[in-house]
């Protein structure tokens, strides 16, 4: 047994003990602005330590978790989601609460269970990981006190999120029951087209698409999103969707493998009812989380049809696509939050006369909003022409048809807060102020995008090899 | 010099222009329409040179760039232009240019204006000069959102609010674009089989020739794309935002909309149908033909109906789309040598009206007709700028307009005979509204409140000046723009009339 395979995620479990230790420690009157930047840079040797991973296929705990080049790129991803993240909210963060390495510690054990999933090669470890994020997520969201939308936030993903996690479970314990296996490649062996295990696998669709907010299980999205924290807000949409995509393709395409004439039709309405719903709720939003909400909802449609492919290079398109999306967020995200910090309230009207306040972070919100819409040059493009090139070769041209025109569509919604930004006169006359890292992130987010956009190569290669682990 | 990167330098010229302007203080206002000014002269300049130089015994695609980009799918950064492209890549670079000197006037936040204006043209540059679908792609759209900002902000609308009008021509050319993006993924998939598969609009041309591309499949995809290219080019029926468009935008923008970028959708037609689908093309060309007359007869009447200048020049750009799609769907030699040179010709055309509507509407505040009159007893620079381009429009000999209609005129009458009686009798119509408007706006008697309006002088006179001599030039010297058409387009037609037609 080769414990080292667990590396990454004991030292971010360590990582978050130490946080909660130097929380206690420091002075109360004392800033925990320091917490964050030491999660910050704990984080960033554990992601340089990961590089060294690549290569290995290796499983520890009697196969149950796997490190393979699949697991490895989902790490990577969360890691640097939550790198991003935290680095843009140091001053949201210390604001909002008083328990900010609370809120640190926290955000790193909801990371350790997104790694766990990436990892997960059975149904147990996978529900545990499952279960480590989903918990985490339900105290972060309701963090912010003082907000009654939050703590209703809070409530509302708890309560539902719970349910579906039930249906989940019911649904493993029916394919338990009838495959004698939690093992995903063991279930692949003796998994037949029963009535019992097509019940099973429903109801863990069903678990999933809520964990993805996929049309008709999304009904939570816009409140969370609106009411949670901005950096909570991020993550749930970039690290813990990607998350929720690193388990459903291993169980589906490890594990059901075989019942492909079963899953694929239900998953292709599923994916297009997404993309519809997501793009016309978001055309009336006037708050900005909300709005990009509704876009999530949109984006989880986008990406999963990439399943339709059933190969290597759809399983391509939803990893590139994954990436990003989390980086076009990111963006998106920390524009939100640095104007959130200036005027208090988390509106489109908000956002009016940006670009003459801040050149920089209109132009960063405009790139971000493009590329989530699939606006060449912008990195959208790219992954939305991969998806859809290897859907439609497999059969799926309507699909990748109805995906662009609906995609131009929610240009109209993300065309208005452009318009805010551009055209609005500007409400407030006081200078505005971001912190540095916060401006770091920003820039760091338009330049990947546009690097993607226009350079895609490494990274598709990069999704290639882990595409190819799960074949 | 021998593989001095022409193509890249051309392209690369304003992308840099762009950098300089964004690190320069947003006060610095003359100092940044001089560096556009600068930038576009470069880009004009090197375009020219590569216009003079390129060889016309030779024929086919010069100046070529090849750098693998993205392997696995494809993809090459593949520049490189011919008899095709070529005028239109000039067109575009003196359209700019002029659109440069035309926003000189532009105070208000003149550096995001110029960044934009800079990237509109970026836009209309790459897919000229791209030989290879993604990268085409790449550039198609890059003018979207450049456009809706600076109609929303920097534009006027009287008929419509401008947000509505900027909203309009986004949706519009986007849902097109999305078809479009379809049909190009459809070709993609099918030209070759998974492992060989290309961007390369050579390589793509070939798969038709290895008999890789069913006619049933050129056939849907020719009219995906058709959807795209031809709201992009304003056919009927996908037209209805190009006048609100023009009227809300900024002078600079409709004159790169009008003259440049609807271009782009004419130039996919012939470079991504014809050359890689012309099965496809060959379906549809008939349906092409119809809505080509469509196009001329029913444009030109609403222009006769209107009554602001914008408008009226608006509705007569789509008109004239149809004597290019007519051209388009004829399909020989001489007929798209026509639509290639009419594109050209009606570019600059349509450029040098918006730019004079818009020093009309900065020196009178109006671009109403009956509130006009007379204006070339003030301004005999602007009217004979607006004679220049409306006699071209009308298709005067001895200016560009001319020969190109007749070109298309005689290439198409052989194919679709009473379609293009139809059509030309379209010129008719043109006369009356063209002939009309000059006569009530610039002649008749001198009307006093436009006496302190002064006439052009300085940056404003650039694009008359250039965009005039243009006009006068390419009508006595045909031949300079026919003949760099001509060299590309027989050898591929002679290809096609063996194979497909």
């Amino acid at each position: 047994m080769n414990i080292a395979l667990l590396t990454s995620e004991i030292a971010v479990v360590i990582l978050a003990l130490l946080i909660i230790i130097f929380d206690l420690l420091l002075p109360r009157q004392e800033t925990r602005r320091s917490l964050g930047a030491f999660a910050v840079c704990g984080l960033l040797g554990i992601l340089v330590y990961t590089f060294s991973q690549y290569g290995i296929s290796a499983t520890v705990y009697h196969g149950f978790f796997v490190v393979d080049t699949f697991a490895l790129f989902f790490k990577q991803l969360f890691i640097v989601a939550t790198i991003l993240t935290l680095l843009f909210s140091l001053d949201y963060v210390e604001k909002m609460t008083r328990n900010a390495g609370e809120f640190y510690a926290l955000l790193l054990l909801g990371l350790v269970g997104m790694m766990v999933m990436a990892s997960a090669t059975d149904l147990l470890t996978l529900f545990v990981g499952l279960e480590l994020m989903t918990i985490v997520f339900y105290v972060l969201v309701g963090f912010d006190l003082k907000s009654v939308k939050s703590s209703e936030a809070g409530i509302k993903y708890a309560i539902l999120g719970s349910a579906s996690s039930a249906v989940f479970l019911y649904g493993v314990s029916w394919i338990y029951g009838f495959t004698g296996n939690i093992m995903l490649s063991q279930i692949a062996e003796h998994i037949t087209a029963s009535p019992a295990v097509l019940f099973g696998m429903g109801l863990m669709i069903a678990g999933f698409c809520f964990k993805l907010s996929i049309v008709p299980f999304h009904m939570w999205a816009p409140d969370v999103y609106e009411g949670a924290p901005i950096p909570v807000t991020a993550m749930l949409a970039m690290a813990s969707k990607a998350a929720g995509f690193a388990i459903v393709l291993r169980v589906f395409f490890v594990a059901f493998n075989d019942l492909q004439m079963y899953w694929l039709p239900i998953v292709s309405a599923l994916a297009g009812l997404s993309m519809v719903v997501g793009i016309v709720g978001a055309i009336w939003q006037k708050n900005t989380k909300r709005m990009l909400a509704y876009s999530s909802i949109a984006q989880a449609g986008y990406i999963l049809s990439g399943m339709l492919a059933a190969n290597p290079a759809g399983v391509k398109g939803m990893l590139v696509y994954a990436v990003l999306y989390m980086v076009a967020n990111v963006g998106a995200f920390a524009v939100t939050l640095a104007v959130y910090n200036q005027c208090g309230s988390d509106d489109i009207e908000d956002l009016s006369g940006l670009s003459q306040k801040s050149p920089l972070l209109a132009v960063v919100m405009t790139v971000s909003l493009m590329s989530m819409a699939g606006l060449p040059p912008m990195a959208g493009f790219v992954g939305k022409m991969y998806i859809f090139m290897a859907i439609a070769d497999s059969g799926y041209l309507w699909l990748a048809i109805l995906g662009l025109v609906m995609s131009m569509i929610s240009v109209y919604y993300y065309i208005l807060v452009v318009r805010a930004m551009y055209s609005n006169a500007v409400k407030d006359q006081q200078i505005f102020t971001m912190s540095g890292s916060l401006r770091i992130v920003a820039l760091l987010s338009l330049i990947a995008t546009l690097f993607i956009g226009i350079y895609p190569a490494p990274l598709a290669t990069l999704a290639n090899a882990a595409a190819m682990a799960l074949w | 010099m021998v593989h001095f990167p022409l193509l890249t330098t051309i392209l690369l010229t304003p992308i840099w222009g762009i950098l300089v302007l964004s690190i320069m203080p947003r006060e610095a206002d003359k100092t940044i329409k001089m560096i556009a000014a600068v930038t576009m002269a470069i880009a004009l300049g090197l375009t020219l040179y590569a216009y003079w130089a390129y060889d016309i015994t030779l024929g086919g695609l010069q100046y070529v760039e090849h750098v693998p980009w993205i392997e696995e799918l494809g993809v090459a950064y593949s520049l490189g232009v011919d008899g095709i492209s070529l005028p239109l890549l000039l067109l575009t670079m003196l359209v700019g240019f002029s659109a440069v000197f035309v926003s000189w006037n532009i105070d208000k936040r003149s550096k995001e204006f110029f960044i934009q204006l800079l990237l509109l043209i970026v836009g209309a540059i790459g897919t000229f000069v791209s030989q290879d679908l993604f990268i085409f792609l790449l550039f198609y759209e890059l003018g979207i959102v450049p456009t809706y900002i600076m109609m929303v902000v920097w534009g006027s609308a009287e008929r419509v609010s401008k947000e509505y009008a900027a909203m309009k021509l986004t949706i519009y050319l986007l849902l097109g674009s999305a078809f479009m993006l379809a049909g190009v993924i459809a070709l993609y998939v099918n030209a070759f089989p998974a492992g060989m598969r290309t961007f390369g609009m050579q390589a793509l041309a070939q798969a038709h020739v290895l008999g890789n591309l069913s006619e049933h499949v050129q056939v849907i995809v020719f009219f995906l794309l058709l959807l795209g290219f031809g709201s992009t080019l304003s056919m009927w029926p996908f037209y209805s935002w190009a006048p609100d468009g023009y009227a809300a935008a900024p002078t600079g923008v409709s004159m790169l909309h009008a003259g440049v970028l609807k271009k782009v959708g004419g130039y996919g037609l012939i470079r991504i149908g014809l050359l890689i689908l012309p099965l496809g093309v060959k379906f549809w060309a008939p349906f092409i033909a119809i809505f080509a007359v469509v196009n001329v007869l029913y444009a030109a009447f609403v222009a006769l109906a209107q009554k602001d200048l914008k408008y009226i020049i608006g509705y007569s750009s789509i008109s004239h789309m149809g004597y290019i799609l007519i051209g388009f769907a004829a399909l020989n030699v001489i007929s798209i040598d026509g639509a290639i040179a009419n594109m050209f010709a009606h570019g600059i055309m349509s450029a040098l009206f918006f730019a004079m509507i818009g020093l009309v509407y900065d020196k009178t505040k109006t671009r109403q007709v009956p509130e006009l009159g007379g204006l070339a007893h003030q301004m005999p620079r602007i009217a004979t700028g607006f004679m220049l381009a409306g006699m071209s429009s009308l298709g005067l000999p001895g200016l560009a307009g001319f020969i190109p209609e007749f070109t298309t005129f005689v290439g198409a009458f052989k194919v679709y005979p009473l379609y293009t009686f139809i059509a030309i009798s379209g010129i008719v119509f043109t006369a009356v509204y063209i002939l009309r408007m000059l006569a009530n706006v610039l002649f008749g008697p001198r009307r006093e409140e436009f006496d302190s309006c002064r006439d052009a002088s300085g940056a404003e006179l650039v694009s008359l000046v250039l965009l005039g001599t243009v006009l006068v030039a390419f009508g006595f010297f045909p031949q300079i723009l026919i003949g760099v058409i001509n060299s590309s387009v027989e050898p591929i037609m002679a290809t096609l009339m063996g194979g497909a037609f």
